[in-house]
């Protein structure tokens, strides 16, 4: 039998040593609740399986050139990468209960903390969450919990995935939410500075927005801080590479998608929340944490720290419900970090926004094609507005082989033109160009 | 062992990046960093030697036995690894099934949602499964969201969920998040929750019941059945927590019981791996009934046999997740389902369940059992009485396991046994394995019996003794900068 | 150990009665239990708590306790000394580890208080 190491024989030795059937091993579970049968297939050898997935595989479309961002993107990542969180003892490793025998993770994790530190220039991060969307979610959760209050603002240039997740997680609890609308590109500061009071919990804005564009909230910060509301950040890691720091902004709490850091795309997840604050805040984080101490014969050692604010000591009185983290996603954005290194990241960073900034270029000289918001600086990802819908044009492109971008018009009324393209270092020149033939051919 | 922060040489580099000939443009400066990122400067071999070396200093179910109470550290099918990263699954943008006619290009990861649907609804008995839910706690809130949305629509205006006091602690903080409040119901002499004080706690303002079944003691409750129905009598919906279904799978249901709302740890029974904690995955299944409000999007197979996203469900609670789940966890446990089929499967519990009463039966002359009584999938011991009199509690039985190379049981919980040590050995484990482990075991108790000093200063062979907790969270350094 | 002249309550607070003012710690008892403790998180100066209110929180590395307030009263002064020194509380309780002092707003709040005596007999009860 697949997975299970005792043969019948030593079933049934051990069978006899306790004294029971295996029939009676079950004898606890009253009979009518038992299942009669299961109509499940029959199971397959690893060959079969192999061949039954690859077929599957072969299914999805991997041949496009990518140009689909939206939040997830396809950045280049390192064969040292996977090779080294392959490593077995990490991945069949589980949370570091024992530190003893867990080293290894809780150095790592502690590793990461300092590396989200070092990129955001905040004081202090957790060990991670599940995704962007949820750190989002967890950030405006400890905002409620910090200042007491129960109204947020949030931007709609705050990707709107996060938005609706958001919406969900409060549809039971007394929060009252409200939408700040973007018009020109940039996080709507005339309309937050409006509507902040001093019943305001937090203002929510991205950097780069959904749109691309790059914004400094230092005014917002200061408004939310004369209100006594913090400031929240989602942000982009890989931009972290060159762009002014969300700390560096007055931000009180950010947090980010890190799937941007050596992490696969695999269709959605795993990928990885990273969150950071503020030190004052730290115990109305949620998640885990590692810290640095002593053991018994004075030598550096790693355990999780502040563990009362967690669900298996606090129950219904937790900063959060989550009672893991996405560690081996965080193994893998430490050692993505680790071989990048200061210069790496730069590198990579600034890349992004050559090559973003020479796709514009090409894109917008093709006639018909115009930018939607003029102006503004963005990161790797820009809007332009095509003569057609968007979503049109983009099935058009598929059938040449590009994924081209995302139609906005799924999210944002009044946009069905537009669409977000987003290009990062793995693109190069003749890819860009390539595009923007096929785009001229097929407007 | 050092730091990779401090074993950064400034100019040393491990990638060098493609040269590349647009223009380099210069972003206005105010929009950016005043200095760049310090982050360490290593080649590729110092960062490949720091993790090989920190990977040295871990412990995984790959080293030995891990027996883990609650959290089923089973082995882990090297195959399902290497399915998931096939570049057709690993580098599949999760938005183009958003693009017109998208869901076209991601026809297989689609039919792997879609299958492992309909496998999980035959191995639990329920209705729909959302595969959304990222671990198995954010499928209890999205259980618990699933039942606020229910009770909303059905007009009813309820406040409390009930969960036993011996539940993990997800469930009452699940509860409380999703906006209700918790009671704590005793468990009875038999280590259950007791049916009796479940009807001296129903009222209208019940709203549900989370409840882990075989409980987190490895008892199964006789009477989980008419819990449900006494539930069900004040229109309160049923939540069952599957961190234990590892104890029944292919033998019994959860909707055969009488279960309304499941979440399955894909990573404990479902055998994908736990990663150092996480990532996870925890699909929510729902009964008809509740089908309505399960979150989008929702995998639908239509009549020409291609499969589809479908968004359009009015009563649904929303986005939980920001596309389809842990996708590589699921592809995992999809890779285990279809490799065990249905001989397989029927085989995990027997082999789980044996294993554990195998070990209880073998160590309770020696240490003392918190119920002593069939178990399921784990079992539950405690110091015998000389042994607190020498002052040894769990945490010394645990750490003088780790010289003997085993990873020790979870200790301390469930809180409501006093120093718990909660043994899982999983179906997985050979009789070998737990023969050494057992003897391991008797040593160790006759040690803190007879000279229980000893026990005091272990581990002596990890790299590491006893980390000082206090100093930890008093002396807060959780970053290095 | 329990001392004379205080009232206590069933959580294991104490308090000081001083004319309309509460000074609130928790007990020995109490200390013992939680073990040594690494944080307590004090309540703000000006803020109104009734009878039971959830008034600061103490921590250990394994536990995190609320302290509820034994009478109704207002904040009017804290014990930042535990800031940086939560050990206080375990090393003297009834004196230097005191948590904070409350003005007295509802004086019957203090009607249902133990004295030391009827405190002891409830410990013993344990």
């Amino acid at each position: 039998m697949p997975f299970i190491s005792n043969t019948p024989q030593q079933q049934e030795q051990m069978l006899a040593e306790i004294g029971l059937t295996m029939d009676e091993l079950f004898d606890d579970v009253p009979r009518e609740l038992m299942a009669e049968a299961f109509d499940l297939p029959r199971g397959l050898s690893e060959q079969e399986t192999r061949n039954r997935l690859m077929e599957l595989a072969e299914k999805n479309a991997t041949h496009l050139t990518c140009f689909l961002g939206g939040g997830f993107y396809d950045h280049f990542i390192p064969a040292a990468v996977h090779s080294i969180v392959s490593r077995s003892e990490f991945y069949t490793a589980y949370t570091p209960y024992q530190p003893e025998l867990s080293q290894g993770v809780l150095q790592a994790t502690y590793e990461y903390q300092s590396m989200i530190c070092r990129l955001t220039e905040m004081e202090v991060a957790n060990a991670s969450l599940y995704d962007g969307g949820t750190a989002l979610y967890e950030a405006m959760m400890m905002a409620l919990r910090i200042t007491d209050r129960n109204k947020v603002i949030v931007d709609d240039s705050v990707n709107p995935i996060y938005r609706v997740m958001i919406h969900s997680y409060t549809q039971n609890l007394k929060i009252e939410l409200e939408q700040t609308h973007c018009e020109d590109g940039l996080t709507n500061r005339d309309q937050i500075l409006q509507i902040i009071d001093d019943k305001t919990a937090a203002v929510i804005v991205q950097n780069p927005n959904f749109f691309g564009c790059i914004d400094e909230f230092s005014d917002i910060a200061e408004a939310a801080h004369d209100k006594g509301s913090l400031l929240i950040v989602s942000s982009y890691p890989v931009s972290l590479g060159i762009l002014k720091t969300p700390a560096a902004m007055g931000a009180d709490i950010v947090t980010g998608e890190g799937q941007s850091l050596g992490i696969p795309m695999s269709f959605g997840g795993p990928y990885l929340g990273f969150m950071a604050s503020a030190k004052q805040y730290v115990r109305k984080m949620p998640g885990r944490i590692a810290g640095e101490t002593l053991d018994m014969s004075g030598q550096k050692a790693y355990v999780l720290t502040l563990q009362t604010r967690e669900q298996h000591i606090r129950r219904d009185k937790a900063t959060s419900n989550i009672c893991s983290n996405e560690a081996l996603c965080a193994l893998t954005a430490l050692v993505y970090l680790s071989l990048l290194g200061t210069q790496g990241l730069r590198e990579t960073a600034q890349l992004c926004a050559d090559k973003a900034k020479y796709a514009y270029k090409r894109l917008t000289a093709i006639p018909g094609v115009e930018p939607h918001f003029r102006g503004k600086w963005f990161f790797n990802e820009f809007v332009l507005d095509l003569p057609y819908e968007a979503a049109d044009v983009i099935a058009r492109l598929i059938e040449k082989r590009f994924a081209a971008g995302f139609p906005l018009g799924r999210y944002y009324d009044g946009m069905e033109n537009s669409i977000l393209i987003s290009v990062t270092e793995k693109r190069t020149k003749q890819e860009i160009g390539m595009l923007a033939e096929a785009l001229e051919s097929v407007l | 062992m050092k730091l990779v922060f401090e074993k950064s040489v400034p100019g040393r580099r491990a990638v060098r990046i493609a040269p590349t000939n647009v223009p380099k443009i210069n972003i206005r400066s105010d929009l950016l960093r005043q200095k760049p990122a310090n982050l360490p400067e290593l080649s590729e071999l110092d960062v490949v030697r720091h993790f090989t070396e920190l990977s040295r200093r871990n412990f995984g179910v790959d080293n030995n036995f891990y027996p883990l109470g609650s959290c089923t550290m089973k082995y882990n099918p090297k195959v399902a690894e290497h399915i998931a990263s096939y570049p057709g699954f690993a580098d599949l943008h999760p938005l183009l099934p958003q693009l017109r006619m998208g869901g076209m290009l991601t026809q297989g990861a689609l039919r792997v949602l879609h299958e492992i649907d309909l496998l999980l609804r035959e191995i639990t008995g329920m209705a729909e499964f959302t595969m959304q839910p990222l671990a198995g706690a954010h499928g209890e809130l999205t259980g618990m969201m699933i039942m606020a949305a229910y009770h909303r629509e059905q007009g009813n205006k309820k406040t409390t969920i009930l969960i036993p006091d011996s539940a993990h602690g997800t469930n009452p903080a699940s509860a409380a998040i999703a906006g209700y409040s918790v009671v704590s119901i005793p468990s009875n002499d038999s280590g259950v929750m007791d049916i009796e004080a479940v009807r001296q706690h129903l009222n209208d303002d019940v709203a549900g019941l989370m409840l882990t079944c075989p409980n987190t003691l490895g008892i199964f409750n006789p009477h989980v059945k008419d819990i449900c129905d006494l539930i069900h009598s004040v229109d309160g919906l049923t939540y069952y927590d599957g961190a234990n279904l590892n104890a029944i799978v292919g033998k019994a249901r959860p909707g055969d019981f009488g279960f309304d709302i499941v979440h399955l740890n894909l990573h404990k029974t479902f055998a994908t791996p736990h990663g150092g904690g996480g990532p996870g995955a925890g699909p929510v299944g729902v009964k008809k009934k509740l089908v309505p409000f399960l979150p989008v999007s929702v995998v639908i197979k239509r009549n020409d046999g291609t499969y589809a996203l479908q968004y359009d469900r009015p009563k649904s609670i929303g986005y939980i997740a920001p596309f389809y789940g842990n996708f590589g966890v699921v592809l995992k446990a999809y890779v285990y389902i279809l490799m065990l089929g249905k001989e397989g499967l029927c085989r995990v519990a027997e082999n789980a369940v044996l294993n554990a009463n195998y070990v209880k039966e073998r160590l309770k002359g020696h240490y003392r059992l918190a119920f002593d009584r069939l178990c399921k999938h784990e079992c539950v011991f405690t110091i015998s009485e000389r042994m607190a009199q020498n002052g040894i509690h769990a945490v010394d039985i645990a750490k003088a396991l780790i010289d003997k190379g085993f990873h020790p049981p979870t200790v301390y919980f469930p809180t409501i046994v006093k120093d718990a040590m909660m043994i899982e050995p999983t179906e997985t484990e050979s009789k070998e394995t737990l023969d050494s482990f057992i003897d391991a075991m008797i040593e160790i108790a006759e040690q803190a019996e007879n000279e229980p000093e000893k026990l005091k200063t272990t581990p002596t062979t990890a790299v590491v003794c006893r980390p000082n907790e206090t100093i930890a969270a008093k002396n807060l350094n959780i970053a290095y900068l | 150990m329990v001392i004379e002249g205080l009232l206590y309550t069933k959580d294991h607070e104490w308090a000081r009665i001083d004319a309309d003012v509460a000074t609130i710690g928790i007990t020995d008892y109490a200390q013992q239990m939680l073990g040594e403790l690494v944080f307590v998180e004090l309540p703000d100066i000006g803020k109104k708590f009734a009878g039971h209110d959830e008034l600061a929180v103490v921590e250990s590395t394994k536990a995190a306790n609320d302290i509820y307030s034994p009478v109704a009263g207002k904040v009017i002064e804290v014990n930042g000394e535990l800031e940086s020194q939560p050990e206080l509380i375990n090393q003297d309780c009834y004196n230097a580890g005191w948590i904070c002092k409350l003005q007295i707003t509802d004086t019957k709040s203090v009607e249902s208080l133990m004295d030391s005596k009827q405190y002891e007999e409830y410990l013993g009860g344990h």
